[in-house]
C-alpha cells in the first residue's frame, strides 16, 4: 500500500477510506479536466486575439489571388507616326508547370483540343522541362474565341492550364523589321533569378529579347494592372473582387521611315544583303534593312523547332543582322575615301596616272578592270580604275589613308541602342604588327586601297562614310527621333570633297561611269555613288572562278542624292551578289521611292511577281518546302515502318 | 424522484431536462455549423446530424430508464460481445485482404472499437465493484483489469487505430485510478510510458503516424503536406478573431482551404464564423456537461455507479480534449471527432451511450451528503 508497508497485513483499506479516496481522486480528475479546459481556452484566446492579425493576413492570402495583368507594351512608331510594333488582342493558353498534375495527359488533351502539330508539341515539352516550375510555358497564342472557350470549359479537368485574354506583340511589317526591332519573349529562368518581380512570371508577359525591343525595355514595359479574385483551394475562381487597369508602356518614336524601310527590305528580294539609308542632315537612320530575316511575330509567339532549324540552316544566315553585324570587304566603294586621303597629302586631283590594265609590284601583277590610259582622280573614281589608286595609294602609304577611313566612320562603333555592332577592320602597319606580327608591305597597301585584303566594313559603316562624304559633316547616326545633334564639320577642304563628289557624280551620270544604269528615273534629282565588287576568294591564276554561290563576289554600292544638295545617303551590300550590278539597281529604286513612290512600286511589283510573291509569301513557301524535305528524309529512315500512309505537309503559316 | 402535481406526466417532467437542453443546444449548434459548412444547405451533413442526434437522444433517454442493476448484470455479456465483434472485424478484415474497422450487420454498419470505449469502462468498474476494498493494492486488483484493457486495446491497435486505442486505454486507466489503486503504480507506469515513447515512435508507429508527430512539433515546416491541416485550422481560428466572420461568411471553410471542416476540424469551421465567443461558449458547454458527469459520479451511492459515471465522463472528455488540442495545434493530428459538433454516426453513438448510462446512474438514489456509505 502506498507508503504503509509496516501495516500492510493488519490494516486493510476500509470501504469508508475507499470512498474518501475516490472523492479526492475524482476531484483531482475533475481538476485536470478543468485545467485542460482552461489551457484550451487560453490557447484559443491567444490564437484568436494575439495572433489574429497574422492569421487574418494568411486567410486573406488564401482567399484572394492577386493576378497581375501584363501591361500593354509601348509601340514603336516611325518618324511619321506609323506603327512598327504594336499589340493585338489575343487569346492564349499557358501551362504553369508547378500546378500540373499529370503532364503527359494534360499536354495530350491540349494537343487534341487545339490540334497542335508535332513541332509545337516538341517545343512545349522542351520548355516544360527547362522551365523552373512557376514560369508559364506557352501552349498557344493568337487563338480564336472558340478554341479559347473550348479550353476554358474544361479547366476543372486541366489543373495547371491557364487560358487568358491578353495582348501579344504584333509587327505589321513582319520579317522586314526583324533585325531592326528585335523581338519579345518570355522571361528566362536566369532573368527571373536576377529579378524576382512576380510580373516576370505572369503568363503572357514578355520582355524585349533583342535589339531595340531589348534596349528600350524600361520605356516600353509599362506598369502591370492587377486583378483580385477570390479562389477556392483548388484554384477555382469564385468571383472577381477588384481590378486595376494596366499602365501601357510609352511609345518609342524612331527615325525610321517605315515605308522606305519596308520598300528596301522587299526590294532586296531573293538576294541576301542589306540596305541602309541615312539622312545626311541629321544622321537619322531612315532605313536599315537586312534580308533575309526572321519574322519577329513568330519569335514573339514562341518559334517552332522546325521553323528555327530552317532559319539556322539557311546559308544566307537569316538570323544575322547584316546591316550591323555583316562584315564585308568594301571593295571599290572605298575609292572616294582613298581619293580624299590622296588629296589630303597634297597631290593634285589633276595629276594623272597611266593605266595599262594593271600595276606591277615586284613580280606580282595587280589587275585593273580595264585599260584606262592617262586618268585623273575624278575619272578614276568614275571608271573605278584600280591602277590609279594602286599607284597613288602606294605613293602615300596606307597609314595615311587609314586615319581618313576612321574619320569617315570605318572601324568605328556608334552609340546606338542595338545589341551588337561589329567594328570591322581598318588595317594599318601598327595593327598588322600586333595582329599578325609582320611588317606592312606595299602589297598590303595595294589591296587595302581598293577595299580588299584586311579591310572589312559593315553596310551601316559604309552608309555613314557616304553620308559624311556627302555632307562634309561628322554625321552621327540616331535611331530615336528628335535626338540628332548638330554635327561638326569635317576638316577636309571643301574643294577636296567637291572633287570626290564630282567623281561619284560621274559614276552614275556620265557615260563610261560604272553605274550609269543606276541613274534615278527622275528629272530633277541626280544621284551620285560608287560601285564596289569585292572578291571573296583570290582570283586564280587561270582566271577561272568558282561558280558556287558562296564563292561569288559581293556586290556593293554607296550613293547619295540629290547630288547638288545631298540629303540621303545610302549603302547597299549584296552578299555574293556577283558584282556591283546586283547592288546599284536596288539603291536606285530605294532612292526613287523617296521621291516618287508610285514609280518605285511599279518596279517592285513587277520584280516581286517574278520572284514568287512578297517576303511573307516566299518565306511561307520556303518553310513549307523545308518541312516537306525534312519529312521526306524522316520517311526514308522510317520506310520499313510506314505502309501506305501518305505524307501530309504541315500547313502552319 | 418526487412527483409533482402538473399537467406534464411525471415520467417526462422527471427527465434531467437541464442536461437534455444542454445536449440539444450543443447538437443544434453543430447543425448550424454543418449547415454553414455545406454552403448553407441542410444536406449532406446538417439534416442527418440532427436526425441522428434526435434518435440517439431518444435512445439515451430509454437507456437512462433502465435500472443500474440491469447494466451491472449486462456488463460482462456486453464486454464479451463487443470483444467478439472486435475479433470478428479482425477475421473479416484478414479474410477480405485488408484492415477494416467496420462490421456490416446488413441494416447498419457498426464500429466495435467505438462500442468498446464504454464497454471497457463498464467492465473494469464492474470488477472493482466486486473487489473487496481490502484487496485494493494487491496484485489481484491489477491483473484482471489489465487483461480487460489489453485485449481490446491490442485488437484495435492492430486495425490500426491509434486514436481509439488511446481512448480505450484512457477510459480504463481513469477507472483504475479512481478505484483506488496505489498512486505509486501510476507514477511508475507513467514514467515508464514517458521513457518508452521514443522507442514507440521509432518502432511502433506507421510512417504516416510518425509524420503526424513530427508535423505536430513543427507544422510550418511542411505547410502543404502533413502540416496543412493544422496550419489551415489555426488560420481559420485566428482569422475568426473575437466575434468571427459571421454566419456563412467563413472563407477557410467555404473555399475548401480547411480540410475535414465538417468532421475532425469542425471546431475551426465554427471558430472562423463565431470567433472566440463561439469557441469559449462551446468549451463552456462541454465543461458544464463534464462537470455534470463528474457530479453524478461523486453523488452516486454505489461504487459501480461512481466508477462508471466518472469513467464514461472521462471518455467523453478524451474526445473533446484531444480534438480541441489537435485543432489548436496542441496535439498531433489524430482522427478524433468533436462530440455533438462533428458529423459522423459512430462517435455520436458512443457519446450518447455514455450519456444515457450516466443519466441512468443519476436516477439512482444518491449518497446522502456528508455521510459515507
Amino acid at each position: 500500500m502506498i507508503g504503509r508497508k509496516k501495516n500492510k497485513s493488519t490494516i486493510a483499506m476500509s470501504a469508508v477510506k475507499q470512498e474518501f479516496s475516490f472523492t479526492r481522486r475524482a476531484m483531482f480528475v475533475g481538476g485536470v479536466q478543468a485545467v485542460f479546459g482552461l489551457a484550451i481556452g487560453a490557447r484559443m484566446t491567444y490564437i484568436a486575439i494575439a495572433e489574429k492579425e497574422k492569421y487574418t493576413l494568411l486567410s486573406e492570402s488564401n482567399r484572394v489571388n492577386l493576378t497581375l495583368v501584363p501591361p500593354r507594351r509601348g509601340w514603336f512608331i516611325d518618324r511619321n507616326g506609323k506603327p512598327i510594333a504594336t499589340n493585338r488582342t489575343d487569346f492564349r493558353v499557358d501551362i504553369i508547370p508547378d500546378r500540373l498534375v499529370n503532364k503527359e495527359r494534360t499536354v495530350a488533351t491540349l494537343t487534341k483540343l487545339l490540334s497542335l502539330n508535332d513541332d509545337e508539341v516538341t517545343r512545349i515539352n522542351r520548355e516544360l522541362e527547362q522551365s523552373s516550375g512557376f514560369q508559364p510555358v506557352q501552349i498557344a497564342s493568337g487563338l480564336d474565341y472558340e478554341d479559347f472557350a473550348l479550353i476554358s470549359v474544361r479547366l476543372p479537368d486541366l489543373p495547371g492550364v491557364s487560358p487568358r485574354q491578353g495582348f501579344s506583340r504584333f509587327y505589321p511589317s513582319g520579317a522586314a523589321v526583324g533585325h531592326l526591332i528585335g523581338y519579345v519573349g518570355p522571361v528566362s529562368a536566369e532573368e527571373y533569378q536576377k529579378n524576382r518581380d512576380p510580373l516576370l512570371i505572369t503568363p503572357g508577359f514578355k520582355i524585349g529579347k533583342d535589339n531595340l525591343e531589348r534596349k528600350f525595355e524600361n520605356i516600353l514595359q509599362g506598369k502591370p494592372g492587377a486583378k483580385r479574385v477570390e479562389v477556392t483551394a483548388r484554384g477555382k475562381i469564385v468571383r472577381e473582387l477588384s481590378s486595376r487597369e494596366d499602365t501601357p508602356g510609352k511609345p518609342v518614336k524612331l527615325t525610321i521611315d517605315i515605308d522606305l524601310h519596308n520598300y528596301a527590305a522587299r526590294r532586296l528580294g531573293i538576294e541576301s544583303g542589306s540596305v541602309v539609308v541615312i539622312d545626311c542632315l541629321t544622321g537619322d537612320i531612315l532605313t536599315m534593312a537586312s534580308m533575309p530575316s526572321f519574322d519577329p511575330n513568330s519569335f514573339s509567339q514562341g518559334i517552332g523547332v522546325s521553323e528555327y532549324a530552317w532559319l539556322r540552316e539557311d546559308r544566307t544566315v537569316p538570323l544575322l543582322n547584316k546591316s550591323l553585324q555583316g562584315l564585308y570587304p568594301p571593295g571599290s566603294t572605298l575609292k572616294p575615301l582613298a581619293g580624299l586621303a590622296i588629296l589630303e597629302q597634297g597631290i593634285s586631283a589633276e595629276e594623272t596616272v597611266f593605266c595599262n590594265g594593271g600595276y606591277t609590284l615586284g613580280n606580282r601583277r595587280f589587275n585593273c578592270l580595264g585599260r584606262h590610259g592617262n586618268i585623273n582622280m575624278a575619272d578614276a573614281i568614275k571608271r573605278s580604275c584600280n591602277t590609279y589608286f594602286y599607284t597613288m595609294g602606294r605613293r602615300i602609304g596606307y597609314d595615311k589613308i587609314a586615319p581618313v577611313a576612321r574619320t569617315l566612320g570605318l572601324g568605328q562603333e556608334f552609340n546606338l541602342p542595338f545589341t551588337s555592332q561589329y567594328y570591322g577592320t581598318v588595317p594599318d602597319s601598327k595593327w598588322l604588327e600586333k595582329k599578325h606580327n609582320r611588317k606592312w608591305t606595299s602589297a598590303d597597301s595595294l589591296n587595302a586601297v581598293i577595299g580588299q585584303g584586311y579591310v572589312l566594313a559593315s553596310p551601316f559603316q559604309l552608309a555613314i562614310m557616304t553620308a559624311r562624304l556627302a555632307s562634309g559633316r561628322k554625321i552621327l547616326p540616331n535611331i530615336v527621333a528628335n535626338t540628332g545633334k548638330k554635327t561638326p564639320s569635317l576638316t577636309f577642304p571643301k574643294e577636296s570633297l567637291n572633287i570626290i563628289r564630282e567623281g561619284m557624280f560621274r559614276v552614275v551620270n556620265v557615260a563610261g561611269g560604272t553605274a550609269t544604269r543606276g541613274q534615278l528615273p527622275l528629272d530633277d534629282v541626280k544621284m551620285a555613288g560608287k560601285t564596289g565588287t569585292s572578291q571573296v576568294t583570290a582570283i586564280r591564276r587561270d582566271g577561272r572562278r568558282s561558280t558556287e554561290w558562296k564563292h561569288r563576289d559581293h556586290g556593293l554600292f554607296v550613293c547619295y542624292a540629290p547630288h547638288d544638295n545631298p540629303r540621303y545617303a545610302a549603302a547597299v551590300v549584296i552578299q555574293h551578289g556577283g558584282g556591283s550590278g546586283a547592288a546599284y539597281p536596288i539603291a536606285r529604286d530605294v532612292l526613287t521611292f523617296i521621291y516618287d513612290k508610285e514609280k518605285a512600286m511599279e518596279t517592285l511589283n513587277a520584280l516581286e511577281s517574278a520572284w514568287g510573291g512578297t517576303i511573307e509569301q516566299r518565306m511561307a513557301a520556303d518553310l513549307a518546302r523545308y518541312r516537306q524535305n525534312k519529312d521526306a528524309e524522316k520517311n526514308q529512315i522510317n520506310e520499313e515502318e510506314t505502309t501506305s500512309e501518305t505524307n501530309t505537309v504541315e500547313d502552319e503559316i | 424522484m418526487s412527483s409533482h402535481n402538473s399537467i406534464v406526466p411525471a415520467q417526462i417532467s422527471n427527465l434531467p431536462w437541464r442536461i437534455i437542453f444542454l445536449l440539444i443546444a450543443l447538437a443544434c449548434f453543430g447543425v448550424i455549423i454543418l449547415y454553414s459548412a455545406a454552403d448553407g444547405n441542410m444536406m449532406p451533413w446538417a439534416a442527418p446530424h440532427l436526425i441522428r442526434f434526435l434518435i440517439m437522444l431518444a435512445a439515451a433517454i430509454v437507456m437512462s430508464r433502465l435500472p443500474l442493476d440491469f447494466w451491472k448484470t449486462m456488463t460482462f455479456p456486453i464486454y464479451v460481445g463487443v470483444l467478439l465483434m472486435l475479433i470478428g472485424v479482425e477475421i473479416v478484415g484478414s479474410l477480405g485482404g485488408g484492415s477494416q474497422r467496420w462490421l456490416n450487420l446488413g441494416f447498419m454498419r457498426i464500429q466495435p472499437s467505438e462500442l468498446m470505449k464504454p464497454a471497457v469502462v463498464l467492465a473494469i468498474a464492474w470488477f472493482y465493484d466486486r473487489l473487496p476494498p481490502s484487496r485494493s493494492g494487491d496484485l489481484i486488483s491489477l491483473l484482471p483489469p489489465a487483461v480487460i484493457l489489453t485485449l481490446p486495446a491490442a485488437l484495435v491497435l492492430l486495425q490500426p487505430d491509434l486514436g481509439t486505442t488511446l481512448a480505450i486505454i484512457f477510459g480504463g486507466v481513469v477507472v483504475m485510478f479512481l478505484a483506488g489503486l496505489p498512486l505509486k503504480w501510476f507514477t511508475i507506469s507513467g514514467a515508464a510510458v514517458a521513457l518508452l515513447i521514443p522507442f514507440a515512435y521509432f518502432f511502433a508507429l506507421e510512417p504516416y503516424q510518425q509524420k503526424r508527430v513530427t508535423t505536430f512539433l513543427s507544422p510550418e515546416d511542411d505547410p502543404l503536406g502533413a502540416g496543412y491541416h493544422v496550419n489551415q485550422s489555426a488560420i481559420a481560428i485566428g482569422s475568426g478573431g473575437l466575434s468571427g466572420k459571421g454566419f456563412l461568411n467563413g472563407t477557410q471553410s467555404h473555399l475548401d482551404y480547411l480540410p475535414e471542416g465538417h468532421t475532425d476540424f469542425v471546431f475551426a469551421t465554427m471558430a472562423e464564423e463565431w470567433g472566440l465567443i463561439g469557441g469559449l461558449a462551446t468549451i463552456l458547454g462541454f465543461y458544464i456537461l463534464l462537470r455534470w458527469g463528474m457530479m453524478v459520479s461523486v453523488n452516486s451511492a454505489s461504487r459501480y455507479g461512481k466508477l462508471v459515471a466518472a469513467g464514461l465522463c472521462c471518455t467523453i472528455f478524451f474526445y473533446i480534449a484531444v480534438n480541441l488540442m489537435m485543432v489548436m495545434g496542441l496535439a498531433p493530428v489524430v482522427g478524433i471527432p468533436l462530440p455533438f459538433l462533428s458529423h459522423g454516426g459512430s462517435s455520436m453513438m458512443t457519446i450518447m451511450i455514455c450519456i444515457g448510462i450516466i443519466m441512468a446512474i443519476e436516477r439512482q438514489p444518491k449518497s446522502p451528503n456528508g455521510k459515507f456509505v
